[in-house]
């Protein structure tokens, strides 16, 4: 068996992506089921000279790994539920300074302690809108550990274009499942470096002024520009301010960046929706399940096709319009009360279309459970 | 070098009350930082929310003005990441022992190499005149009309009991020593905590008629002793000034940077 193949879980395949992708610092504090992100990245990081440290809560990790970024690395935290809850601040400082660092989120049963060795993912509207404040972010999925590898990979690229948070939104079966991995080649996936500013020392650096291009080149904490980073609405020179149009500039700034290049971020995968009568939309591990039974139908000679979204956020509004245009019935599949069903119905536009087929007791849901529900939409009785 | 050099004159005039004490830490510093001859590429100033935070606006060095509470820990991210940065935390009372009392005990047991300069004023300034963890009891705030049944944590031996390898305190009426004191503590290698007791007469010294600022600063002058004089023990009511702990234990990054001697080894 060649080495690159390997037989693993989610959270170690997130781990083994981090890495491909550069990852130089994690901090991080033990949550189920994250933990074996930690504990993988424990063993890998120092072995490779890179920097780990366990924290004293997920605040201070959250907040370590942002000064981390602005000293040039690449950087990474994982959590679960509770542990995201109390990242929310310092991630709308990422966001806020344009921080560029990535948060995993393996999802568990919630509100509170919820259910922690369980599926869920009630946390998509709250990775959306955590965070105080107007603001954009990007989220990314998972139904199978090629595609944790190569999002959390994509997660790192997306961080450093748009210095932004990225958050990978995983969920506990993906997590703690074991499937195969192979590794990909060092060049197979390409990877996004810092754009760092080319001005020698003695030049005005503008941390804080977009490009032609919308980017913003840093420049590393230790080098010969020296500027401030703050929390507080800022000008192009990080000083604080509260001049409406700046305040104004700058919101949109942060907004337009990510609002106006979603289709640059988006992943998904389609599968039997040219000809497709019944659309499903699902992620994570609730993707698989409806896979199933795509092609248990289709193998009946149904129309039915399954579009599977990695892109959470920024939600791909236009590609759910395009790929549900001729469906008769559209059905979100996901472990929670409909949180992107909300979305999905917005992008739609007829939401009596639009239907959710959900489960949301801590158990996978399964071909089973969509089937029975499906057959209720379909008119088909119980 | 004159002081302007290590000042961002944009960032001017600040946005301290008339008789604040915290611009005198910030005089101190930067003639600490002066005398060290350190480069100001080499230093970062990290600090969280409050009128003492702002100081790190003020210097010409990189600076990152955080969260409320939460300096030490992104203080931490950038100096395990870049060990050869000096790292700078001014903090507030509030900031440092309420909010971040966490990351304060945590910094601290770790024994990482930043300076954390507790400007303690007894009061949460910036949100104007709110008791603090270091306001004491009887004390009077917007939020203890009644006066203030909590009672006071003592930083220095919080510190050191959490384990900080060096320990100080001095007064902003005591400028030499705050100066000489900032230079010690960056100079060490480990975790140093200096508090510094600063006034703030816009709400502590008005709501327990503490009078002027000059009244506060002369209080400061009245009410303390140097380390392990006698009068302290004819009043101990008196507040001790100097160093209190200066020790060498291994410091986190030199510690991770060994950890990864042994990881490649095998
Ligand atoms: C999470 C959070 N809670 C509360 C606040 C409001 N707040 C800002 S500064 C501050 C207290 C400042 O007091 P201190 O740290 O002692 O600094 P000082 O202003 O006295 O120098 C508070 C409560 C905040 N910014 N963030
Ligand atoms: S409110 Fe108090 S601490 Fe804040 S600037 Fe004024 S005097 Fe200083
Ligand atoms: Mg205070």
């Amino acid at each position: 068996m060649s080495k690159n193949i390997t037989f693993v879980q989610g959270n170690e395949a997130c781990a083994l992506g981090a890495m491909y992708a550069g990852l130089d610092f994690y901090a991080g504090y033990p949550i189920t089921p994250s933990t074996e992100i930690a504990e993988t990245l424990a063993l890998t990081m120092p072995a490779a000279g890179k920097k780990f440290i366990q924290m004293e809560d997920e605040i201070s990790s959250m907040c370590a790994i942002i000064g981390a970024s602005l000293t040039g690395n690449k950087v990474m935290t994982a959590t679960s539920g509770p542990g995201f809850s109390l990242m929310q601040e310092a991630l709308g400082y990422a966001v806020m300074a344009e921080i560029p660092c990535v948060v995993a989120n393996v999802q568990r049963g919630g509100p509170s302690t919820g259910n922690p060795t369980h599926v869920s993912q009630g946390d998509v509207n709250q990775a959306r809108w955590g965070t105080h404040g107007d603001h954009s972010i990007v989220a990314l999925s998972a139904s199978n550990h090629q595609d944790v590898f190569r999002m959390t990979v994509e997660a790192f690229n997306i961080a450093e274009t748009y210095r932004t948070p990225v958050i990978l939104l995983f969920d506990e079966v993906i997590g703690h499942m074991r499937e195969k991995l192979i590794i990909p080649q060092e060049e197979e996936i390409p990877r996004v470096a810092r754009l760092r500013t080319s001005l020698k020392e003695g030049v005005n650096y503008h941390p804080y002024l977009p490009r032609e291009d919308g980017r913003l080149p840093m420049s590393d904490f230790g080098d010969v520009h020296r500027f401030n980073v703050t929390g507080l609405y800022h000008d192009m020179w990080g000083f604080p301010t509260d001049k409406p149009d700046v305040v104004q500039e700058l919101l949109r700034h942060q907004v337009d960046k990510i609002e106006n290049n979603v289709h640059k971020m988006t992943f998904y995968k389609s599968y039997f929706l040219e000809d497709a009568s019944v659309v499903l939309i699902s992620y994570g591990s609730s993707a698989r399940s409806a896979l199933s039974v795509v092609k248990q139908r289709r193998n009946r000679g149904e129309s039915i096709g399954l579009l599977e979204l990695n892109t959470i956020w920024p939600f791909p509004a236009e590609l759910v319009r395009e790929c549900t245009q001729n469906a008769e019935l559209v059905a979100v599949v996901e472990m929670n009360v409909g949180q992107l069903t909300q979305s999905v119905k917005l992008a739609v536009g007829s939401s009596k279309r639009v239907h959710l087929i959900n489960r949301v007791d801590g158990q996978m849901i399964n071909d089973k459970d969509i089937k029975k529900i499906l057959r209720i939409l379909q008119g088909r009785g119980i | 070098m004159d002081v302007k050099y290590y000042l961002r004159e944009r960032f001017f005039p600040h946005m301290w009350c008339a008789g604040c004490g915290h611009g005198i830490v910030l005089n101190s510093l930067v003639r600490a930082v002066d005398l060290l001859g350190l480069k100001k590429r080499d230093i970062v100033m990290v600090s969280g929310i409050g009128c003492s935070s702002r100081i790190s606006g003020y210097v010409d060095f990189h600076s990152l003005h955080t969260l409320h509470g939460r300096a030490l820990a992104f203080a931490t991210g950038v100096k395990l990441s870049k060990p050869s940065l000096n790292v700078i935390v001014p903090m507030g009372d509030g900031d440092a022992l309420a909010i971040g009392g966490n990351h304060f005990i945590h910094a601290a047991r770790r024994n990482i190499n930043i300076t954390a300069l507790v400007m303690n004023n007894r009061t949460y300034g910036m949100t104007g005149g709110q008791f603090s963890p270091l306001s004491g009891v009887g004390t009077k705030a917007t939020t203890a009309p009644y006066s203030n049944i909590d009672r006071e944590f003592d930083t220095v031996e919080l510190a050191t009991g959490a384990g900080a390898t060096f320990v100080a305190r001095t007064t902003v009426y005591h400028v030499k020593q705050l100066q000489s004191l900032i230079k010690k503590a960056i100079s060490h290698d480990g975790f140093s905590v200096l508090e510094v007791l600063s006034q703030c007469p816009t709400y502590f010294g008005r709501k327990n008629r503490k009078g002027s600022a000059v009244d506060m600063l002369n209080s400061f002058k009245d009410g303390t002793v140097p380390v392990g004089s006698k009068k302290k023990q004819e009043n101990p009511e008196l507040i001790e000034r100097g160093i209190f702990v200066e020790k060498q234990l291994p410091e986190y990054c030199d510690a991770y940077a060994e950890l990864v001697e042994r990881a490649t080894a095998k």
